[in-house]
């Protein structure tokens, strides 16, 4: 493990007029640490993902990312050019829904390889082969490459996605709602492969859900937010066992028992 | 009959083709982008080439010979329209010849005949953005232009690799411009990609409807993309002409009758029937006896009925490799 962090967030507020997207956050993340951010709809939370990723800009506070050279950059004065770059190489973004995640109308293949043509890869052998390993680590039959993903299931969409984000090796993910709309047995085998990913790339990620058992499953460190603002931040299993902030409190006796 | 009077010089006012020539500079000077430009109302439809027509008019002087061809063909609907109408707004001189013409306006095909420096040649394009069809949004394939984020395009030949085993785009298929700007070189068929790499004749696109104008100067480098393993080639086509024997040469395919009899000609006209008039040179000669069959020699820009008959070619290979 390295001592420096990865991305250091320092109070990033997003207004949107005079309402609150989300105020004040700070944090730092570091290699391989996944993050939870939790809270109910409208509390802010993708609203500070869609800033981290630069989907936003936000309205005041700083974001630096570490690159690959070791060299801070910060995430709001890069030009466009340089953070489209980084979206598509360093990073990944999972949406909840996989329609905004995938291109519907070209194969799962080329979904796969869209990435490394972006980054130049013009070997269509080479791509493929690549395409074919990552459709099998998330458990999509080779068979299925050359089918559209509008003949995938809800879940088959989702993994697809994960595996076009993690094809350029990213060091970042940003994740939101990623088992949201799924059921629970594709959503337990869905956490099963984003938890092995995860740890066997050293794969840092920010997941934003509602849902307090991904979290759980997930991450190591959590953030609970509530109209745009942080109540509380700590490890996850600290926060979920031993909620401070009443808000929390309220948050984890919420979870139905089955 | 319209007097002359009562247009201008080449139809447009002055104004519109001076917007229109700062249009053509700016697309010569960034090689491959596409520049908007205020596409005027034409006297014909859209898609029947108001692009084209509004290039013409715009560079056209009194002392221009005008050749239009349309897929190839001098003597179609759109190819003789076009060169009546200036005809009579511009009252240029009008030709048939490749060599002769200074201006050559055209839909879908680059003559067979080299062009030289100091010729024009006017595409006319239904829809200039090459990756309209992967990524609708106008907004974001500028910036994709603007950043240079061309692996979409790749995407479009890895997904005809994988579907037909080879990249099966055939016509409109997307150049890189001197290194930068990928376009598309309209619904050329990929054919004559070649010929637009390094040509002497500058080469002008215009889209009427799309409002776009852009430019390949002369001498420009263009290049079509393909994979390593897959690289860029050209129909061949395993006959020659039925007419003239040429090879070697874009062939369009002609239905004889009912009973699967066809033929494959030139689709240059002007070509096919200088090669024919042209019929003692020694390259004819040879070819003659097994490519033009029984045919007379004598000027066959069209097949007729004697040719129902006996069609050349009958239950041979269907169609270019």
């Amino acid at each position: 493990m390295t001592d420096e962090p990865l991305l250091r967030v320092s109070a990033l507020s997003k207004f949107y007029g005079s309402r609150v997207g989300c105020e004040n956050v700070t944090f730092d993340l570091w290699p391989g640490e996944v993050l939870a951010v939790v809270g109910e709809s409208g509390s802010g939370k993708t609203t500070l993902l869609n800033c981290l990723s630069t989907r936003l800009l936000p309205s005041s506070g700083t974001a630096s990312y570490r690159m690959r050279d070791g060299q801070w950059r910060e995430l709001y004065r890069m030009s466009e050019a340089e953070r489209r770059f980084l979206m598509r190489t360093d990073w990944g973004f999972v949406h909840q829904n996989p329609a905004d995640g995938l291109r519907m109308t070209v194969s799962a293949g080329a979904n796969v390889g869209e990435r490394l043509m972006a980054v130049g890869d013009r070997h269509y052998g080479r791509i493929r082969a690549t395409a074919v390993d990552w459709l099998s680590r998330v458990e999509i039959d080779e068979d299925r490459i050359d089918d559209e993903p509008r003949a995938f299931s809800g879940g088959m969409r989702q993994r697809l996605q994960i595996a076009r984000n993690l094809v350029t090796g990213p060091r970042l993910v940003f994740m939101d709602e990623p088992t949201g709309g799924l059921d629970v047995s594709v959503q337990a085998r869905l956490l099963d492969l984003l938890r092995g990913l995860v740890t066997d790339l050293g794969l840092a990620a920010i997941v934003v859900t509602h849902d307090l058992a991904v979290a759980r499953l997930l991450s190591q460190r959590m953030m609970v937010m509530k109209d745009g603002r942080v109540v509380e931040s700590g490890l996850t299993d600290r926060v979920l066992d031993d909620p401070r902030a009443p808000y929390t409190q309220l948050l984890v006796s919420s979870i139905l028992q089955v | 009959m319209t007097d002359i009077a009562t247009y201008n010089f080449a139809y447009l006012d002055e104004q519109t083709k001076r917007m229109i020539r700062r249009a053509i500079l700016k697309g010569i000077a960034i090689p491959g982008y596409q520049v908007p430009f205020a596409s005027r109302e034409m006297p014909m439809p859209y898609g029947w080439g108001t692009g084209g027509v509004q290039v013409t008019a715009s560079i056209i002087g009194p002392d221009d010979v005008l050749k239009v061809i349309d897929q190839g063909a001098d003597d179609t609907t759109n190819a003789v329209s076009i060169r009546a109408f200036f005809k009579k707004v511009a009252r240029v001189e009008v030709t048939t010849e490749t060599a002769k013409a200074t201006i050559i306006q055209t839909r879908h095909r680059i003559p067979e005949h080299p062009l030289n420096a100091g010729q024009v040649l006017v595409f006319q394009v239904p829809i200039p953005e090459p990756l309209r069809f992967l990524e609708p949004r106008e907004t974001e394939t500028r910036k994709m232009h603007a950043l240079e984020e061309y692996g979409l395009m790749h995407v479009k030949l890895y997904e005809d690799i994988a579907k037909h085993g080879r990249i099966a785009t055939t016509y409109a298929y997307p150049v890189k411009v001197e290194g930068r700007y990928v376009m598309d070189p309209s619904p050329t068929p990929k054919f004559d990609n070649p010929k637009m790499h390094r040509s002497p004749a500058l080469q002008l696109f215009g889209a009427g409807r799309e409002k776009r104008i852009y430019a390949v100067p002369p001498f420009t480098d263009v290049v079509s993309l393909d994979f390593e393993d897959h690289p860029f080639e050209v129909q061949a086509f395993d006959q020659p002409c039925a007419l003239c024997g040429a090879e070697n040469v874009y062939l369009d395919e002609v239905i004889l009758d009912d009973r699967g009899g066809h033929m494959f000609v030139c689709s240059d006209t002007d070509h096919c029937e200088k090669r024919r008039a042209d019929s003692t040179s020694p390259s004819w000669g040879g070819r003659a006896e097994g490519a033009g069959g029984g045919i007379g020699q004598s000027s066959l820009s069209t097949p007729t009925p004697a040719l129902r008959a006996d069609p050349p070619h009958k239950g041979e290979g269907k169609e270019a490799k």
